[in-house]
């Protein structure tokens, strides 16, 4: 965090400008709400490195919410990616189903082989309420075993109803793991905990700690540039273009977290040298477990964009040897050309133009740096269920004042957008209509919008050539307001 | 979570009503006057399981300050645990009023709020669990799951619902104890001056494959303590009464005893209760008949 942070500022935009926004948008709500809402937004003081905003409390009740619950981030985010083992969700049929690929973790493998990207739930009815869900939750795993003798192992995620009839899923766990010698690994992530997904992530890596990690070893023996690759989920691809990046500049990526991730290897990383975490929000418990107790360094990267990649790719060298850093300049020397042809080509029409956002883990910051890439500027950005330490990364990367906004409501985003008018807006699909009925150009952010990869080299053009077919699109020329 | 070695958890169960929370805290009590380090964690939506050490109407509990700060992520161990006779650590769970909410994930709630606070020091010598009357779902079974409890005593009198419980308490303790290390550790009887009481709680405690631990005789000494909100032990050290919580809490400390139990098919258990003259012997000409008819 200690880079010289240069100041950034935005045409017409004040801290008193941005002040006077909020203010406005606050004075639509009650007054219980407003008391409530106004410690959580807030101008951006750049210089600071300082969260401006207050994070990680529950939401008010009443207004539209994007957040997600503890299920949703133990089996969304940390759990469903990890390609060869069968994740269960334990509970009523939705859940399970709603959850399913719906993030676009995409996967290597051949379906019911090495990879079980299916939705497998105990479909709870009536009864399992009543009578308790534990033996048919047994019964499943050993039948799941049966129809799918080579997945690695079980996670079991606890949906509501779980918590509240008191299953015992570690119990069970424990019993099927023995009878299978297959591990079966319980979650006690029911949806109502926490104030939103972020809780999920925290006892999701909880849960790898209690029963994972050393479970395993490396066949092979640890080489000095053995890294694991933690908190990419390979969205639209992206770990697959990370990942090779890493080995072009000579590392050797033993395990991804978790995306395409592969049980055992996942299982291993405690012989890793370093481990390079890009969503530190997701997965900054394990990278910090895993310094006390085996001593592994860790290093928080940024791979949007052309500018961040090389400042990345240099700050991770600087950690190894000349190999590595000979390696990591040859890297960044064969891809600039290339970038810098993407640049040429999308700038003109992207230049000077504004962007939105509001994300998950790490987009609202990490995302910044490859717009300005592309000439635009960030005038807003904020989280849906960041905590202070992520917003004290985002003060540098956004410009002098511009709107930051936590666990932000629906009425806000339009003000925010009536009054900031960005050229673009990088959000969720909850958002998505909303703007898109104002006529604003839109991105879901969460997803790539079915497109990707973003990350790394192989991900910028198609980064910049979907911004670029947003905002330019004569679409929305085309479409005249009836109001 | 691996707790330390010598703190000894042990849950309290019976039929609601039976007397234990009266019990569980004149035996903490009396633990403590031995100089043991001892938590009790009420699990009763009650939350009278702390009282007569506290000196206290109803202890503020772990699900009303959840209640009033919106989320356990914000509540501090010390808003909850309180310091009462003895040194005696006290923790309610609480929970809502009578046909609201789910009182059962309140416990399993205050329990692990409990661990990841660490409340559980390593001086503790024991931790006491009082649990609601009946087992009626999973979280009222949480004090007994994996790395909790693994010693049961059953509160248990000489009338036939109060056995039944002991009974019925004694099949989820056998359920339990497959998946981990819960074992019964005795029964205690709470006297309620029935016929050959404490030869009938004897004989039950044999068919189940226990020991009754200690035989508590029913005085008024116990109401006239609780009037001040004490325990006997407190009250009046040199009561008799005072002594027969002292010898429990000795056997309770000294208990060795712990076994799988083996409850009793309905047809075993009314037959011992009709062999001790509690149940008449099954006429089935009489069955549904009034006294009258």
């Amino acid at each position: 965090m200690a880079e010289k942070v240069e100041l950034k500022t935005v045409e017409g935009v004040t801290k008193e400008s941005t002040q006077s926004i909020i203010d406005d948008v606050l004075a639509l709500y009650p007054e219980k709400g407003k008391k409530k809402r106004a410690p959580h937004l807030a101008p951006n003081d750049q210089l600071s490195g300082k969260a401006c905003v207050n994070s990680n409390k529950k939401t008010v009740p009443g207004v539209m919410s994007a957040r997600g619950c503890a299920y949703a981030g133990a089996k969304g985010v940390v759990w469903g990616p990890i390609r060869d083992m069968v994740h269960i969700s334990h509970g009523p049929v939705g859940c399970g189903w709603y959850s399913w690929g719906t993030r676009r973790n995409l996967v290597t493998g051949q379906l019911g082989v090495d990879q079980f990207a299916m939705q497998f739930t105990s479909d709870f009815q009536e009864r399992d309420v009543v009578y308790g869900g534990d033996k048919k939750l047994e019964k499943l795993i050993h039948e799941a075993k049966e129809l799918f003798p080579l997945a690695k192992g079980f996670s079991v995620l606890s949906e509501c109803p779980v918590g509240l009839i008191g299953d015992d899923i570690n119990a069970v766990a424990k019993r099927v793991a023995q009878d299978l010698d297959t591990p079966v690994i319980p979650c006690n992530c029911e949806g109502f905990r926490g104030v939103s997904q972020s809780l999920g992530h925290h006892i999701s890596n909880d849960t790898i700690r209690d029963y994972i990690i050393e479970t395993r070893e490396f066949e092979e023996p640890i080489g000095p540039y053995d890294i694991a690759l933690i908190g990419e989920y390979n969205i639209g691809g992206d770990a697959w273009s990370t990942k090779p990046l890493l080995e072009e500049c000579g590392f050797n990526v033993k395990a991804v977290w978790t995306g395409d991730g592969e049980l055992e290897k996942i299982a291993a990383t405690h012989q890793v040298k370093l481990n390079v975490i890009h969503c530190y929000r997701s997965m900054n418990y394990m990278c910090k477990v895993m310094e006390e107790k085996y001593g592994i360094p860790w290093i928080e990267l940024n791979f949007f964009g052309p500018s961040k990649i090389k400042t990345s790719l240099r700050k991770l060298a600087e950690l190894f040897d000349d190999t590595i850093k000979e390696k990591v300049e040859a890297v960044i020397a064969k891809y600039d050309p290339q970038m810098q042809a993407i640049i040429e080509e999308y700038k003109p029409r992207l230049d000077g133009k504004k962007v939105m956002l509001y994300v998950g883990g790490l987009r609202p910051r990490h995302t910044i740096g490859a717009y300005e890439d592309l000439g635009m500027s960030c005038v807003g950005s904020g989280y849906e269920f960041a905590h202070s330490d992520d917003y004290d990364r985002t003060a540098p990367e956004m410009p002098e004042a511009t709107v930051v906004f936590d666990d932000a409501s629906e009425i806000e985003l339009e003000k925010f957008a009536e009054e900031m008018k960005p050229d673009l807006v990088g959000s969720g699909i909850k958002e998505k209509y909303m703007f898109q009925k104002m006529g604003v150009p839109f991105r879901q952010m969460h997803s790539w919008d079915y497109s990707g990869p973003y990350h790394g080299y192989k991900g910028f053009p198609i980064f910049a050539r979907d911004i670029d077919m947003a905002i330019n699109s004569p679409t929305w020329n085309l479409v005249k307001s009836p109001f | 979570m691996e707790k330390s070695k010598k703190m000894r958890q042990i849950a309290i169960y019976g039929k609601g009503g039976i007397g234990k929370s009266t019990t569980t805290q004149n035996t903490v009590a009396g633990l403590a006057s031995l100089g043991k380090k001892v938590m009790i964690v009420g699990c009763d939506p009650k939350a009278d399981s702390t009282r007569l050490i506290l000196h206290a109407k109803a202890q503020e509990t772990v699900m009303d300050k959840v209640r009033e700060l919106g989320t356990v992520e914000d509540l501090e161990l010390d808003d909850v645990l309180k310091y009462g006779y003895g040194d005696v650590k006290c923790v309610e769970s609480g929970g809502p009023e009578p046909g609201v909410g789910c009182a059962g994930r309140g416990v399993i709630t205050a329990i692990n709020f409990l661990e990841e606070e660490g409340a559980y020091t390593d001086d503790l010598d024991f931790v006491f669990y009082d649990v609601l009357g009946d087992v009626v779902c999973g979280g009222f079974a949480m004090p007994i799951r994996e790395n909790k409890a693994e010693e049961i005593y059953i509160v248990v009198s000489g009338e036939m619902m109060a056995m039944y419980a002991a009974n019925n308490i004694s099949k989820g303790i056998l359920k339990y104890s497959t998946s981990g290390n819960v074992r019964l550790a005795g029964l205690i009887c709470n006297s309620r001056n029935t016929d050959r009481e404490a030869d009938l709680i004897e004989a039950l405690a044999a068919k189940l494959g226990t020991q009754m631990i200690h035989f508590v005789p029913r005085d008024n000494q116990v109401q006239r303590a609780e009037l001040r909100r004490m325990t006997v032990i407190e009250y009046s050290p040199e009561h008799k009464q005072a002594d027969e919580y002292r010898t429990l809490a000795q056997k309770i400390n000294d208990n060795k005893m712990f076994v799988v139990p083996t409850p009793l098919e309905m047809d075993e258990l009314e037959e011992l209760l009709m062999e001790f003259g509690i149940m008449e012997v099954d006429d089935e000409e009489n069955v549904g008949k009034a006294e009258n008819a």
